[in-house]
């Protein structure tokens, strides 16, 4: 970052993390997501930044995974899903007729609720990706470095050609960060990559995401009000309408969000009234 | 004396309950007690084949002719044209069933789905006599016309074989079908979330993952192929032939019984009992494979648990 922003011109003592210049990866600008003819969300406009974690918490059926999944288009794959509003990719409208979701997915990554790791052995797994991208570097590297980013390297470096499916559920999840990873992305969607682990797990993939922030935009969707302070950067709190359609309610960094909510709603949700 | 006090939550008796209890596991059993009675009277009658003074084991299964009449038991020809048979069907219905069952889960819209389903399963439920007929009258010529009058006999095995495929294709297809559906979902996600085309998906995530379920599918196919009777009665040729041209005549081991079983052999002869020791062979056969792709579906069911 070259630039200085105005704040940092104005206010030499605050901290460079705070006032750094965001750049902005994602642009969400009036997005609704509809399925048929059941609205899901309406009206999300916010910004993503690089480097940054974005968590997105909420009530069920507030549309956060929704609004997750619509921005590496999975939620093509759903029947009847569609969408208007623009979501912007470094500019580019994901949305835009000439756009090949494939691409967009080799750029944008995701990390799912339930650990899927293919049913090949844990080098496979991670070369699986690169292999339809057509890379042609050196493999085994990729796969340390993969596996490294992810720290799971040492627990496995001695089992590569193990089938995936016998680690540990962590381990699983661990290992479809390092698959995404090998991609090399520049965003990691993640839904609640951590809801079916135990505490432990739980605890390593956090440390994994705060790490993982140096080199990649993180978009994580979670349950867990807790684990989005500690991880994230930015939250996006989302509430349902009395139609059940998701909007965005309060859209702030994570500390200002959770100290000094601007809304009532929101103040009740991360005081636990409901949810 | 000792009044027996009745408990408020005592055990009723409930015959009703017990009776059909009892008549569900009487009709299990008789399942298995069939199974068995085959087993032991084609062992029994096998016996009595192998015990004659003209057979001996080691001439039987490696013996190049099979004349029963003139006292050659050797089985190697019959054999050979079941394979011959089993295998040409197999290179048909495998190919065909696997894309049939991936275009049904992995492409078709409901829609097309919803035709060619039935469509399929009409094919399933036609007779093979009839199918037995269609190789006489459609394939043959038609493979005559292809290949020249004078390479492709009347009766043929290729022939036979082909319309096998065409007849274990319904199965082949519903049953790889239900294999490559039983593949997570979850994992169709992760392969397109990796930046996955449609294709990548299908065929380096979806039909390996399907692997076991898929090969006990071929396995099941390819019992029922050399277990197949009638068509190869009528199209392959009703005589022994060991020959590796599949456009000549050749008798498989079910068209040999066939023949014989429906003939004017008398009983107790060497011939009648030789279809009994051919039986237990195919059943040994037919059973071994059922049982392989039974122990590699299971495999696949464990995977992901």
């Amino acid at each position: 970052m070259n630039s200085l922003s105005l704040a940092q011109v104005l206010q030499p003592g605050v901290e460079q993390s705070e006032s750094q210049v965001k750049k902005t990866v994602l642009k969400l600008e009036h997005v609704n997501i509809h399925y048929g003819s059941f609205q899901a969300v309406k009206d999300a406009t916010f910004d993503i930044y690089e480097k940054h974690v974005t968590a997105f918490i909420g009530p069920s059926g507030c549309g956060k995974s929704t609004v997750l999944r619509s921005i590496n288009r999975m939620n093509d794959m759903i029947r009847g899903s569609w969408i208007d509003g623009k979501i912007l990719f470094n500019g580019h409208d994901l949305y835009d007729e000439q756009v090949d979701p494939v691409l967009i997915r080799r750029r944008i990554g995701m990390v799912f609720q339930k650990p899927n790791p293919f049913p090949k052995s844990i080098y496979e797994n991670i070369a699986w990706g690169a292999r339809i991208n057509g890379f042609k570097g050196d493999y085994d590297e990729l796969v340390e470095q993969s596996l490294r980013q992810a720290a799971l390297w040492e627990e496995v470096k001695d089992k590569l050609k193990q089938n995936a499916l016998r680690l540990s559920g962590g381990q699983q999840q661990r290992l479809c960060i390092a698959r995404t990873i090998a991609v090399q992305p520049e965003v990691i969607l993640m839904d609640e990559p951590a809801s079916a682990l135990d505490p432990i797990a739980t605890g390593r993939i956090e440390e994994l995401i705060l790490e993982l922030k140096n080199n990649y935009t993180i978009v994580i969707v979670t349950h867990n009000m807790g684990q989005a302070s500690r991880v994230s950067d930015h939250t996006a709190f989302f509430m349902v309408d009395d139609k059940r359609t998701g909007y965005l309610q309060e859209y702030a960094e994570t500390e200002q969000l959770f100290l000094n909510p601007q809304h009532r709603k929101t103040e009740e949700y991360i005081s636990g009234k409901f949810g | 004396m000792k009044i027996a006090i009745e408990h408020p939550f005592g055990k009723k008796m409930r015959i009703h309950e017990r009776l059909i209890e009892a008549t569900l596991f009487g009709f299990a059993l008789l399942s298995i007690v069939i199974t068995l009675g085959i087993a032991i009277i084609l062992i029994r009658e096998s016996y009595l084949f192998f015990s004659d003074p003209e057979v001996e084991l080691w001439g039987f299964l490696t013996g190049k002719e099979w004349q029963p009449m003139i006292g050659r038991f050797g089985f190697l020809p019959l054999l050979n044209a079941t394979l011959t048979t089993s295998v040409i069907a197999m290179a048909l219905g495998i190919p065909v069933g696997l894309f049939v069952a991936v275009y049904l889960s992995e492409y078709a819209s409901d829609k097309t789905r919803g035709i060619l389903k039935p469509v399929l399963e009409v094919l399933a439920g036609i007779p093979t006599i009839v199918y037995g007929y269609f190789a006489l009258t459609f394939m043959t010529p038609l493979l005559r016309s292809i290949f020249g009058m004078e390479t492709v006999q009347i009766y043929n095995t290729a022939s036979a074989g082909l319309v096998i495929g065409i007849l274990v294709l319904p199965m082949i297809a519903t049953m790889a079908e239900d294999a490559i559906g039983a593949v997570p979902k979850e994992l169709r996600l992760a392969a397109y979330a990796l930046g996955g085309t449609k294709m990548e998906t299908t065929f380096k995530v979806v039909i390996p993952a399907a692997l076991s379920g898929l090969s006990a599918t071929f396995l099941l196919a390819l019992s029922r192929a050399i277990g197949e009777t009638m068509i190869v009665a009528l199209a392959a040729g009703a005589g022994p032939n060991l020959t590796f041209s599949p456009f000549e005549a050749a008798e498989t081991i079910t068209g040999y019984i066939v023949r014989i079983s429906g003939g004017d052999v008398s009983y107790n002869s060497v011939d009648y009992n030789s279809i009994f020791a051919l039986g237990l062979i195919l059943f040994l056969i037919t059973f071994t494979l059922n049982m392989i792709s039974r122990k590699i579906s299971r495999m696949f069911h464990q995977e992901y648990e």
